[in-house]
């Protein structure tokens, strides 16, 4: 029996070996694209549910519960819904531009995946450019999102989709910046090898890695449209902004791009500085076992399934008592918990106004990601007490001088309130 | 105009199907990039033909058209109503019917005060949370007015003389006991929104009303105080019980968004207060006095002295007014509202000029408006 570490490599090589030898290449591309494929739309319906329920809880309700136990079943009736839509274009819009843009939208967030190292030996392309490749395949995205809204004719899809462009491109110099550091300290632009470089520490854990970190999740978070980032589709404002004039089955892949585009972001920041699929060796015994008490309570499950599902999870246990939880399980839990975070941004933050935006990539964002680099730069060059000491040094520094330099006169100025009589 | 480079001028029809108009409202505004340059207020899409059916109906048969006004404060619009009829019909007011009266109107605007900063967060694009945390706490109000008048938002429950049926029992309980609980919600509420840096950020030096601007259009209530002018009908008039009640009329100083929140959440304070007094000394007796019951009984007997009469209250959203003129008939010859959310809209322009239009929805917000008044 193959570590549970291994299982679906040791399960791909093992019927790799039935197929002829020159078949071999071909299958293994068939095999990636077709997991991706099928992984991708499947990831985003249940992040759909994911962020409508933790959001019900967050606003005292329940969210979706009446199909399928738990509302487990809500994406595919969502999903159902949006395919026997009316396809709706308006009658002076570009018709095959803005067919064409919402498949713009998606492909090239389906392509981030090949890049994205799901657990140890799992990645569908270890491009030895993965970082720049990520940047420039995700850069697309501001097309699509533009033709979108230029050809749907509208003035609040235009709107939306000016916003969408001053937005993404603003957010891309920091973004990227952010990533700079990163490299000046692996000497790579490979996400295996990134993730290979944190087994000791995550990235996180250091000075510069905080910082750019941070900002790297916020530029992603604003680059994928969402609160409080979500000027260009602001519902109280633009109605829908650049997807405004979008229905049925178009308008999902929209959603698509949107909900994946999160995830990635989410993927990227857990490959990039918090450890990627590395992570404390648990014995996976106990993670079986508390899965098993967890289904086994599900009182709304019906008992054959919770029953099959006790037994499966110790069987588990006990088959793989040994091992410690696998890479993937550790990427997918942090990946979820980094979502998690940006649907409890959405559930409790206001949005910020364009400009505000703006004046946060421009006059914050990029100096500190500026000074990053530098601050990187003085933790490699000298050893440890000195080098991590007087990098955070420079980045509280910089970081308390931006603030004080961009905060406006007016705010925090006392107020005061007469009762008068 | 000068715009600030070479573009064009983008006219954009905000609304009337819009998510943050509150309702059927239109801002017909140009922009510059997104900077505000021009805004046009269109109203008239939910025009109801209020004040002419209230002309050809008795003056009893107007009530139940009042709910429909502001939505949301439905025993505002009635006390309104209610005391217009009485200054005409010079129909004197039961005792308990008064307190009963002050309890649900203040009640109305602790409800409605809640509700539009939820609304107004909304706008900021807060997914829903701040409204529906404020909802929750609607409801318990709204329970109370079912309790009381058998419906949530429709209440048609005052009446000239009193109101129209005492409250059942155990509600008093039921309101000291929401009374008492209500400053921790507020509390709770402020916790979460007072000191927001996005929400200062976003409301801060917005919008801002000058204070000599606002008196000349006649703006009222919560808009007026938040400039700083010291003008509450309850406080001038000392219409019904009110100069029985200590409180006090909280005022801005800038005139911005974020005072006009902060004015609502310290009013709410202040109602509460009304709410404990009213709630403590509240006598027994008949709701409502012999005449008014007379009235509501054969409301086409009620045929008042020929003449005409201007009351008004300090509704949740301003100064809400009633005219009646009688010229004998049962029914009133003129009959008008002067609606503190129609006025109040008048000043949007001046408000949102060079502001960008993300501000725009949120000084809209910000006034308080029901289209159901806006147009009647």
């Amino acid at each position: 029996m193959s570590s549970l570490d291994q299982v679906f490599v040791s399960a791909q090589t093992a019927l790799f070996q039935l197929l002829p030898e020159a078949l071999r290449p071909w299958a293994g591309i068939a095999v990636r694209i077709g997991v991706i494929a099928a992984l991708a739309p499947a990831v985003m319906m249940y992040l759909t549910l994911f962020e409508r329920k933790v959001i019900a809880r967050m606003q005292n309700r329940f969210g979706p519960t009446r199909v399928g136990v738990y509302g487990l079943m809500q994406p595919l009736s969502d999903g159902l819904k949006m395919l026997i839509k009316e396809d709706i274009v308006p009658r002076h819009a570009d018709r095959l531009l803005h067919m064409l843009a919402p498949v713009t939208a998606v492909a090239p967030v389906i392509l981030l995946f090949a890049v994205l190292p799901i657990g140890r030996n799992m990645v569908a392309a270890d491009l030895n450019v993965g970082l720049l490749y990520i940047f420039a395949v995700a850069s697309v995205g501001s097309f699509a999102i533009f033709t979108g809204g230029w050809a749907s004719r509208s003035k609040f899809s235009t709107l939306g989709a000016m916003r969408a462009v001053a937005q993404l491109i603003s957010y891309e110099v920091p973004g990227a910046l952010s990533v700079v550091a990163l490299i000046m300290v692996t000497g790579t632009l490979s996400m295996v090898s990134i993730v290979d470089a944190q087994a000791a520490r995550w990235f996180l854990f250091t000075p510069w890695g905080f910082v750019a970190g941070v900002m790297f999740f916020l530029c992603g978070v604003a680059e994928c449209n969402r609160t409080p980032f979500d000027m260009p589709e602001a519902e109280s404002e633009l109605t829908a902004g650049f997807h405004t004039e979008y229905s049925g089955m178009k308008f999902a892949l929209w959603y698509l791009a949107e909900f994946l585009e999160a995830f990635l972001v989410c993927g990227f920041t857990v490959t990039l500085f918090l450890g990627g699929w590395q992570g404390p060796a648990v014995p996976f015994w106990l993670l079986a076992t508390l899965l098993a008490v967890i289904v086994g309570m599900a009182q709304k499950l019906p008992l054959p399934v919770r029953a099959v599902g006790v037994l499966v999870l110790a069987a588990a246990g006990l088959l793989w008592r040994a091992d410690p939880i696998p890479s993937w399980l550790w990427f997918t839990a942090k990946t979820y918990a980094l979502f998690f975070v940006l649907v409890w941004f959405r559930g409790t933050f206001p949005r910020l106004r364009a400009d505000q935006l703006m004046g946060l990539a421009w006059k914050f964002f990029l100096p500190m990601a500026l000074l990053n680099i530098f601050a990187a730069g003085v933790w490699v060059s000298y050893p440890f007490p000195m080098g991590t000491i007087a990098s955070v040094l420079l980045l509280a520094a910089g970081a308390w001088g931006l603030v004080r330099i961009n905060q406006p006169a007016s705010s925090h100025a006392p107020r005061t309130y007469v009762l008068a009589d | 105009m000068q715009s600030t480079s070479d573009t064009q001028l983008l006219e954009i029809s905000l609304g009337p199907q819009h998510p943050s108009t509150h309702g059927v409202f239109r801002m017909n505004a140009v922009l510059d990039g997104e900077t505000i340059v021009k805004l046009k207020p269109v109203m008239g899409y939910l025009h109801r033909n209020h004040e002419q059916i209230g002309e050809h109906t008795s003056y009893i048969g107007s009530f139940p058209f009042t709910d429909r006004l502001d939505y949301f404060c439905a025993m505002s619009n009635n006390l309104g109503l209610a005391l217009a009829i009485e200054k005409l019909g010079n129909i004197p007011v039961a005792e308990r019917g008064e307190y009963l009266r002050i309890i649900m109107v203040e009640l109305t605007r602790v409800l409605n005060h809640t509700a539009v900063t939820g609304f107004l967060l909304n706008d900021m694009g807060a997914f829903g949370t701040p409204l529906l945390y404020a909802f929750r706490e609607r409801e318990k109000i709204l329970d109370l007015f079912e309790a009381a008048s058998g419906s949530r938002m429709m209440c048609n429950y005052i009446r000239p003389g009193g109101v129209r049926i005492d409250v059942p029992e155990g509600w008093l309980q039921q309101a000291r006991a929401l009374v008492a609980g209500y400053p921790q919600f507020l509390d709770e509420f402020e916790r979460l929104l007072t000191k927001n840096e996005i929400i200062r950020q976003r409301t801060q030096q917005v919008g801002i009303l000058p204070k000599a601007l606002a008196v000349n259009a006649s703006i009222t209530g919560p808009l007026l105080r938040a400039t700083g002018v010291n003008y509450d009908v309850r406080k001038v008039d000392g219409y019904s019980i009110y100069p029985r009640f200590s409180y006090k009329v909280p005022l801005g100083s800038v005139g911005d968004v974020y005072d006009r929140y902060y004015v609502r959440i310290l009013e709410m304070r202040e109602s509460l207060k009304i709410l404990q007094q009213a709630l403590r000394d509240i006598p027994a007796g008949p709701a409502v006095s012999p005449k008014g019951q007379a009235m509501v009984k054969a409301p086409r007997t009620f045929r008042p002295p020929k003449g005409e009469v201007y009351s008004r209250i300090e509704a949740p959203k301003g100064e809400l007014g009633f005219f009646l003129t009688s010229d004998g008939t049962p029914q009133p010859y003129r009959y008008h509202i002067r609606a503190p959310s129609f006025i109040n809209l008048t000043v949007l322009e001046d408000m949102c000029l060079g502001y960008k239009v993300a501000d725009a929805i949120i000084i809209l917000g910000s006034i308080d408006i029901v289209l159901g008044e806006v147009d009647r």
